[in-house]
């Protein structure tokens, strides 16, 4: 294997479901240590893809290596499946002590008694639940089982692990821990992820790629940062939410920046586009500014407009502020600028935004 | 009125005095029932699991032919071991009719569609990912099997408890191909129905006794079970 061969690699890879394809990968490669987050609706293929991977699921066509070899054989499948890990979104601990469960698969492997308890007992540090370590898992709180269970994923030191929503059904402080946790042991191991998650802040903070799943296909695969400001279609764009999709066409182009058409005003985005190229403007809510005084000359942002609030909605930390412009706009204001601005429903605002704070994606010709 | 409390007098003397008749019963019972229930351990565990764990075309069938067998009458079982095991019968050579050997053979064939039946639920019940998890963890099928059993092994202990509990009170097969012989192939279940008819009651109730503290034994224990803590 040389250095750059993938430490997994698909091709072509097909699932179907009664007659029905669920899953449908042309390719897809992972580098040693990276971490992969898959993002995607219900039923958009995640966990499939995930459990095809392990060989857990069976495949109607197509092909997975492992370090360039392909894995096609009952015997290559159980060396492959002992070089891996699975955490689904239950913990699924044996009905015994948290140190049995840890141990479980190293047990599985034939390993002896004084190896397993030390392994044990660093991965339980690791995940910080070395002293529950002699409590039933039957008594343990989501967290600490959830822990428990990664642990004993850890603990067979797998070159990959898959995880499956793993983090879903914990409330948010012990799930903001956990990620901390699960984070720093991926890095220090140098562990190969996947994880399937629906939480776009969990994706954020945990991977190197993140890809969007959509009917059982990748719709766009590359690094956060892209995914987030650069979506390939409006499905993407709306599901890394993006609130604001306009409907627009190019009619002037500048040095890098093009001006787009939209309902009753015209944005000026950076990109290449040729006149009379439709097009969709994605912007993102965070990317635009609100204000209430006069617009000042010489500001950085080159889209201003005036309009209207139409609707606030509280978001948590923050406001979403749904503007009439003569289009629709949507901003987040945190709470506390919302404050100071005074803003409330009906009151004539002022947005402004970049021209790289917009992202136009084509429109096929039939869009 | 004076022969109930006369009844259950006697009776409580004979179980004091640990009346050796009444013991050779309790035992000879224990043997048999005890043997049925081992063999239909064995039989039912394995079955029950291996058709939980698998998807195979005429499953539903096998299912609920394992569901109907859980209520097989005895005396329909007694009939046909009898017919078996007759001397021009297909397994007549055997030489075993009025045998403690055919009562457990009865026995094994009430008792195992009991255990076969609760297994299958009990290994199906588990989530369904927890095999998934198990091979991930890197095992062999085997040891995925053998894991989820353990898993299981609360509820399939009830399975052989309901099984046993299913043959030590069952009467109409023991007495149809054991023949109810003293002291060789005679029960608790088959005793109680003659002592009751020669008007013992003294006897009948106190192997009647022994036989409501066997069953309340069973019960305590599958109550404990069903209402254990769930894992999560």
């Amino acid at each position: 294997m040389s250095a750059d061969t993938p430490i997994l690699e698909i091709k072509n890879l097909q699932v179907q479901r009664g007659g029905a394809p669920v899953l449908d990968i042309s390719s897809l490669a992972l580098a040693g240590g990276e971490i992969l987050c898959l993002i995607g609706p219900n039923g958009a293929g995640k966990s499939t893809l995930l459990l095809t991977l392990a060989r857990l699921l069976k495949s109607s066509k197509g092909e997975i290596s492992f370090k360039g070899r392909r894995i096609d054989s009952n015997h290559s499948m159980l060396t492959y499946r002992r070089n891996l890990s699975m955490v689904f979104q239950e913990p699924l601990l044996f009905d015994t002590t948290v140190y049995e469960n840890i141990a479980s698969g190293l047990k599985i492997r034939g390993m002896n008694k004084n190896e397993i308890k030390d392994i044990v007992e660093e991965y339980a540090e690791r995940f910080g639940i070395y002293p529950l370590i002699d409590r039933s898992a039957k008594k343990l709180s989501g967290g600490e089982a959830q822990r428990t269970s990664l642990a004993r994923a850890f603990a067979t030191k797998p070159e990959i692990v898959f995880l499956d929503e793993p983090f879903s059904s914990l409330d948010p402080p012990t799930r903001e821990s956990l990620i901390g946790d699960l984070d720093r042991v991926l890095r220090e191991t140098g562990t190969t992820a996947i994880m399937a998650t629906h939480d776009q802040m969990e994706a954020l903070r945990l991977s190197d790629r993140i890809a969007v799943m959509n009917q059982g296909r990748i719709a766009q695969i590359g690094t956060p940062e892209a995914i987030m400001n650069t979506p390939a279609d409006a499905f993407i764009a709306s599901f890394v939410g993006v609130e604001t999709i306009l409907n627009g066409e190019i009619v002037r182009t500048g040095a890098g920046t093009v001006i787009c058409h939209v309902q009753n005003g015209e944005i000026e985005a950076v990109g290449n586009a040729k006149p009379g190229e439709r097009v969709l403007c994605c912007i993102r809510p965070e990317h635009i500014t609100l204000s209430t005084g006069a617009p000042q000359e010489g500001a950085s942002a080159r889209n201003m407009f005036s309009g209207r609030i139409v609707r606030i909605s509280p978001m948590g930390l923050f406001y979403k502020i749904s503007l009439d412009c003569g289009f629709f706009l949507t901003a987040f204001v945190t709470i506390l600028s919302a404050e100071n601005l005074a803003l409330e429903e009906g009151k004539p605002v002022f947005a402004s935004f970049k021209a790289t704070a917009v992202h136009l994606i084509r429109r096929s010709a039939r869009g | 009125m004076d022969i109930v409390v006369e009844g259950i007098k006697h009776a409580f003397i004979l179980l004091l005095t640990l009346d050796r008749e009444v013991l050779g019963i309790t035992w000879l019972s224990l043997k048999i029932s005890g043997s049925a229930t081992f063999l239909s351990m064995f039989i039912g565990v394995s079955v029950g699991t291996a058709v939980a764990l698998n998807q195979f075309p005429g499953r539903r069938f096998v299912v609920s032919l394992i569901n109907t067998g859980m209520g097989l009458p005895p005396v329909v079982v007694g009939l046909f071991v009898t017919i078996s095991l007759w001397r021009h019968g297909p397994l007549g050579f055997l030489e075993i009719l009025y045998t403690p050997t055919a009562i457990v053979i009865a026995q094994t064939v009430i008792a195992t569609p009991i255990v076969m039946g609760i297994s299958l639920a009990a290994i199906q019940h588990l989530p369904a990912n927890l095999k998934l998890q198990i091979l991930a963890l890197g095992a062999t099928r085997l040891q995925m099997v053998w894991m989820l059993v353990k898993e299981a092994r609360l509820p399939l202990l009830a399975a052989v408890m309901a099984g046993f509990g299913g043959v030590i009170s069952e009467v109409g097969a023991s007495i149809m191909v054991g023949g109810n012989i003293k002291g060789y192939s005679r029960v608790l279940t088959t005793a109680t129905v003659m002592e009751t008819g020669k008007g013992n009651f003294d006897i009948a109730m106190a192997l009647s006794i022994i036989l409501l503290l066997l069953a309340f034994t069973i019960n305590a224990i599958l109550t404990h079970i069903q209402q254990r803590e769930r894992p999560r």
